[in-house]
């Protein structure tokens, strides 16, 4: 049995404009490994989603990329606000983000059903007030 | 059809092409970066009036072939560096997204 390969990085909270850093970097890591050009795809653009949503609603966090034999798992952790309904943040549209990252291009409602849509599985757990973790994998 | 190629028609100007041999193979049309990454394929076009910094991570991410931005919009401060550093090409255009689009899905 073949070690795992893991990846740990911080996401700054203050600075939008610098989001998606980590996600650039496990790609390019995802890429040195040999991994498989569609699951690197589904894996980053999942990630970016998180950091987005790290940056816009919890002032950034950690993320975490561990990198097995057959799949690929993401664990996002923050300490913000927590998500008060996880159904209704599920929907695609259903947004709070301000109306500032909305004029970005960002804020339609699509972060969280991105996640699902390009994970194999994806798993929520949050507390109000203390902050959520997010641990998604993509199969290969 | 190259990314080079495209810079060099009449209507198009680059503002940054660091991989200019870059093959288009099809095109996305959009503004909402989510919607985008979610649907936008490797090797397109893609073509946006948003010219904020996360266009380059979302490009990169979504490794299409350029950017091309429509309406004369110009990039922000430091995406052109950002651009540059990871390999994404950039074209401006004056052409609405429309024209854009239709003129590159006939020279494809």
């Amino acid at each position: 049995m073949s070690e795992s390969v893991r990846f740990r990085f911080n996401v700054d909270g203050s600075n939008f404009t610098t989001a998606g850093q980590a996600s650039v970097q496990v790609k390019k890591n995802l890429r040195e490994l040999g991994i498989p050009a569609e699951a690197i795809r589904r894996v980053s653009i999942a990630m970016y989603e998180g950091e987005i949503n790290m940056v816009i609603h919890a002032h950034g966090g950690e993320a975490e990329v561990i990198v097995f034999e057959d799949r690929i798992e993401i664990i996002l952790s923050d300490h913000g606000p927590g998500i008060p309904n996880i159904e209704l943040a599920m929907k695609e549209g259903y947004s709070t983000a301000p109306d500032n990252i909305r004029s970005l291009g960002f804020g339609a409602g699509m972060g969280l059903p991105n996640m699902k849509r390009y994970t194999d599985d994806m798993k929520i757990d949050t507390e109000l007030g203390k902050g959520t973790t997010i641990t998604m994998t993509v199969k290969f | 059809m190259t990314v080079k190629e495209l810079a060099e028609r009449e209507g198009f100007t680059p503002v940054c092409l660091p991989d200019p041999e870059r093959v288009i193979e099809g095109g996305y049309c959009g503004d909402l970066l989510s919607w985008v990454m979610g649907r936008a394929k490797s090797s397109q076009a893609w073509i946006t009036i948003m010219s904020n910094m996360n266009i380059a991570a979302v490009a990169t991410l979504c490794d299409v072939a350029v950017i091309v931005l429509s309406e004369n919009v110009s990039p922000d401060d430091g995406v052109k560096e950002t651009a540059e550093a990871r390999g994404i090409n950039i074209i401006k255009t004056p052409m609405a997204t429309f024209e854009a689009a239709a003129l590159i899905s006939s020279l494809i």
